[in-house]
């Protein structure tokens, strides 16, 4: 924090009116912003109910919008700074739900600008951000991966400060409505723990009611008049693998419960 | 042939202190000089002879001389008593070569040092040094949220060297995730091996793997540690549940996953149903059943077997007073054979009716019954 507000204090003295966005979303550590337009900016209607979360509200507004003119110390330009970024974030949810913020982070994410999924059987799929609340100032930035539809923590701490509501909850969601096209085959791989090439018991028993589990997803879907089919159950030869030295594909033995790969179980 | 022998860091305790080794355990030289850890490593790794003297900071000496034919016949079994002399003639022969060669060997002390490395931590010496390791959390901690900053276990996905880089094993959620940080990403996988993760957790098995509580977590990890409030469509949690699972600590059973640790879509606040297009599909990766007795196969089989009698002395009696005045002995005696087959043939299959089963509607129903009980 302290080194941003040093970047922008020096950058600033000389030049501090001119596209105060360009130079946030380009500033290190804010690499998962997009820019937002002047336009949505500049219409009151997207910014309602942010005066009483922004104190020093107008001010910040200016700075964002590249028209601040107010001679202030350097205290009180630091106080407006930090405003602005909050402001800038909290328009930010709500500009990336927008048809054009949804395009802008697309491109983000298919550049993997917000990083790829730590998991290893989602091959580092590339990751969204997204908050656990709405609210600021509740929780940091998690990254979620539409893969296997889980949220990990990002690994550079320069991005674990960022606040969680910049981003919002429903982005992630409302990104894959809007283009359910891009929503990535869900995989049924797993890591399936071995000791010695002897699969342990504890795990297998819990992969085996998951399996259960994920097959009972299936039938509520046909049920509903949609199947879905994950990527071992498809005629793709590559993905047909499972996990493990034998190589062996992973479709008889998912498929079967993993009851009758007929290995042994090691317990202790 | 010890490290104290004059120089002032021995080959293994600058490797492991190299930049991207940082997740090596210092092997024992006693570990190594025991022929029987390296079984079969011979034929391996190349330069095996040459590799081995380097981990082991052995100098060459120059006073003698041996025939090379007979050095060959040894290099498949040096004895304990033979090997000061098989190691001063490997002295000789490098001697003899080049500079280039060096390079080639410290790349085979490597790869020789990564697959004693991979037997060793698997040992009683090595998996303590690991622990020591582990608690100091020199491995880092879980990327999932859910798991609490649970730390982890560098693990491979193959015990053969060459395929993968090495990985982290989370036992909060049974998953292994890429380490962020990418000077691990040439770190050979297979000189942790497959074993190691689980073995590590099952040789220390009162090791406390639920969210961390110390930190800035605190407060993530103290709400998470709260369970969800009890929602009014659910069953209600099950007040009894075992203190030992499947060879665990019940609460060191995947605390990361189950009921509150699943991660639920919304927007604006409404869940995403499953049965939109792009809706959650994935969440029985990270599920738990609530009634941990659910995994206790042995239990549930035992449970089924009963029941499953049961059932069939029931429907072979409703099959008497059906039938009495036809044929009765032929049918039920049939009847009772379908039953008997069917419990030969799916013991513990849940859920997918066999065609058997279809037969017998009232049994398949008995059967998930029993299971979800």
């Amino acid at each position: 924090m302290v080194n941003m507000m040093e970047d922008f204090n020096s950058e600033t003295d000389s030049d501090y009116t001119s596209y105060w966005r360009d130079w946030f979303v380009s500033s290190r550590g804010n690499e998962y912003f997009c820019e937002i337009d002047e336009d949505y900016l500049t219409d009151r209607f997207n910014l309602t109910g942010l005066n009483t979360e922004v104190p020093y509200y107008q001010y910040a507004l200016d700075l964002v919008t590249d028209v601040f003119d107010l001679d202030a110390d350097d205290d009180l330009r630091e106080q407006i700074e930090k405003s602005a970024r909050h402001l800038y974030g909290l328009v930010h949810a709500r500009y990336i739900v927008t048809t054009r913020g949804l395009a802008k982070m697309l491109d983000k994410y298919k550049k993997c600008d917000f990083g790829k999924c730590p998991r290893v059987l989602c091959d580092g799929h590339p990751l969204l951000p997204m908050g656990q609340s709405d609210l600021p100032n509740m929780s940091t930035v998690k990254l979620y991966c539409p893969k296997c539809e889980d949220i990990y923590n990002p690994k550079s701490s320069r991005h674990a400060s960022i606040d969680g509501a910049y981003f919002g909850t429903s982005f992630h969601s409302i990104l894959f409505q809007v283009y359910p096209a891009l929503n990535p085959e869900k995989s049924m791989r797993r890591y399936e723990p071995r000791i010695y090439g002897f699969k342990v018991h504890a795990a297998a028993a819990l992969a085996r009611w998951q399996d259960g589990c994920r097959e009972e997803l299936q039938d509520r879907l046909v049920e509903y008049g949609m199947s879905h089919k994950f990527v071992e159950e498809s005629d793709s030869e590559e993905d047909a693998y499972e996990y493990g030295e034998e190589n062996e594909p992973a479709k008889t033995e998912k498929v079967a419960g993993d009851a009758a790969s007929g290995r042994m179980d090691i317990a202790n | 042939m010890s490290s104290s022998e004059g120089a002032p860091e021995s080959w293994i305790s600058s490797f492991c202190s190299l930049m991207g080794h940082e997740f090596f355990a210092e092997v024992s030289e006693d570990f190594i000089e025991d022929d029987f850890n390296l079984t079969g490593l011979q034929s391996q790794v190349p330069m095996y002879k040459e590799a081995l003297e380097m981990i082991l900071d052995v100098e060459p000496e120059e006073d003698e001389e041996e025939e090379e034919e007979e050095e060959e016949e040894d290099e498949d079994e040096v004895l304990g008593d033979e090997r000061p002399i098989g190691y001063r003639r490997a002295g000789d022969r490098r001697h003899a070569r080049v500079a280039s060669d060096l390079s080639v060997i410290e790349s085979s002390a490597e790869l020789l040092y990564g697959l004693i490395h991979q037997r060793y931590i698997t040992s009683r010496p090595g998996i303590q040094q690991m622990l020591e390791k582990y608690e100091m959390q020199h491995f880092g901690v879980c990327p999932r949220v859910n798991c609490g900053g649970c730390k982890v276990l560098p693990v491979g996905r193959s015990d053969t060297p060459g395929q993968e880089t090495v990985k982290l094993f989370c036992p909060s959620c049974m998953d292994i995730y890429t380490p962020p940080n990418s000077r691990f990403h040439s770190v050979d996988g297979a000189f942790f091996g497959t074993t190691f993760g689980c073995l590590f957790f099952m040789t220390f098995p009162d090791l406390s793997v639920g969210p961390r509580l110390d930190g800035a977590l605190t407060a993530a990890a103290l709400a998470n540690r709260s369970p969800p409030p009890q929602m009014p469509n659910e069953p209600p949690t099950p007040d009894e549940q075992p203190l030992e699972i499947n060879g665990m600590h019940a609460s060191n059973f995947c605390p990361g996953l189950g009921r509150g640790k699943i991660y639920d879509p919304r927007i604006y606040g409404f869940k995403v149903s499953e049965v939109s297009r792009v809706g959650p599909r994935m969440k029985w990766l990270r599920m738990k059943p609530r009634d941990i007795y659910e995994v206790d196969e042995a239990r549930n089989h035992e449970f089924n077997t009963v029941y499953r009698e049961e059932e069939a002395r029931e429907h072979e009696a409703r099959e008497r007073e059906a039938d009495k005045d036809g044929d009765t002995e032929m049918n039920a005696e049939q009847s009772q054979e379908a039953v008997i087959a069917n419990r030969k043939k799916a013991p513990m299959r849940r859920r997918r009716p066999t065609p058997g089963q279809a037969a017998a509607p009232s049994d398949q129903m008995s059967v998930q019954s029993a299971e979800i009980g």
